[in-house]
């Protein structure tokens, strides 16, 4: 198969960037292809915690960029999945450190040893996310279903459009179906049609989400997670599958139920 | 049963939800955002119209403005144009 690069991005800060990074890579090994992380947000490291991976760190991202190790020595093998590798980003520098030819540079090194590069993206418009989108073949844009969060990701639809990142995917993050249906927070539809591109997936808010994070173990491997439902969809979704939609309509009384019940 | 309950839940929701002001804000906010115009392009604009422009009139160059209307619920090119004489045909 042909490796691809794809960035992970969103605009507004804390919709689920790092969190659908982690799930995604770790769902794509979970299927046995070779996967890379990149975390880009360089002075804010976060994906290593994600991904229970922060012990192991000895070089970053700049020390490869800087040429102070190899590319190989950086990489942090994932310790349940041997396929899946982290390149995390330096946590003491700033995203200067970094321009958008070496990033570019490095993406094509790292897709002759992967078949995927997931790179996750920091929020805004500036430096880091040009950095973080200048090797990427394609695109995933996550928002939440809020004013702010859908603005922000029509922007950076528009932005990566003038970088000729063409044909972004949209994953819905963090999707209240009570909220939904009381009318309170706009549907998947409201929000395809605001921003008028593709859908990866949509993925609902989810205890197990932070509970994933406290551990750093990604929720895609935790079969009793909704939210670790919909990122095996939208592995697969990546992978060429086509997968309808999970039942959100349903989720507000099963969870009910499932609580009356004492169960998860 | 999840179909029952959407039904009871329509019918005891409240008309219109906060969302359809989120969608009403939203669609405005961005038909602002989406016709923002770079100075470049504003340049570029201006110079086109004039060359087209001059086709038909004598137009003062140095007093024509275009900028972009916002009023409250539409985005209008407004150009106002001082002509100086109309070329007759
Ligand atoms: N589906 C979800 N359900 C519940 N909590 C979630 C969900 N997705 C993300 N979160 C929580 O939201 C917070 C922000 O998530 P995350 O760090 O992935 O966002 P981000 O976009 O990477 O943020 P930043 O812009 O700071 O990099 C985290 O605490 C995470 O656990
Ligand atoms: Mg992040």
């Amino acid at each position: 198969m042909e490796s691809k690069v794809i960035v992970i991005t969103s605009g507004k800060g804390g919709v689920g960037k790092t969190t659908t990074t982690a799930n995604l890579g770790m769902g794509l090994a979970e299927k046995g292809y070779r996967v890379c992380l990149v975390d880009a947000d360089i002075g804010l490291r976060n994906l290593d915690v994600v991904m229970g991976l922060e012990n192991r760190i000895v070089y970053d991202l700049v020390d490869v960029v800087e040429g102070h190790c190899r590319l190989r020595q950086a990489l942090i093998k994932d310790k349940r999945n041997e396929n899946l590798y982290l390149l995390p980003a330096a946590q003491t520098r700033d995203k200067d450190a970094v321009q958008p030819d070496q990033m570019k540079a490095l993406c094509q090194e790292l897709k002759e040893q992967f078949n995927y590069v997931l790179v996750d993206s920091p929020a805004g418009i500036e430096r880091g996310f040009k950095n973080a989108i200048a090797g990427a073949d394609e695109s995933i844009i996550v928002t939440t279903p809020e004013v702010s969060a859908v603005r922000d990701a029509d922007r950076i639809i528009g932005l990566l459009e003038a970088s000729e990142i063409y044909e972004p995917k949209l994953v819905i993050n963090r999707l209240r179906p009570d909220m939904v249906r009381k009318g309170d927070m706009m549907d998947i539809d409201d929000v395809i049609e605001i921003l008028a591109i593709p859908l990866l997936g949509v993925v609902p808010d989810d205890e197990a989400i932070i509970v994933s994070t406290n551990k750093g173990e990604p929720a895609v491997t935790d079969k009793n997670s909704r939210a670790g439902q919909a990122y095996r969809n939208i592995v697969r979704r990546i992978t060429g599958e086509e997968v309808p939609l999970m039942d959100f309509s349903s989720q507000g009384f099963i969870e009910k139920l499932r609580r009356l019940m004492g169960g998860r | 049963m999840g179909a029952l309950i959407d039904f009871v839940n329509k019918i005891f929701a409240k008309e219109n939800g906060s969302k359809d002001q989120a969608k009403e804000r939203l669609r405005l906010v961005l038909l602002h955002d989406r016709t923002a115009l770079s100075p470049e392009l504003l340049i570029a604009l201006k110079e086109e119209l004039i060359q087209v422009l001059s086709k038909y009139m004598e137009i003062d160059e140095d007093g024509l403005e275009v900028t972009l209307d916002r009023a409250d619920n539409a985005v209008a090119l407004v150009a106002n144009i001082p002509v100086k004489s109309v070329r007759r045909s």
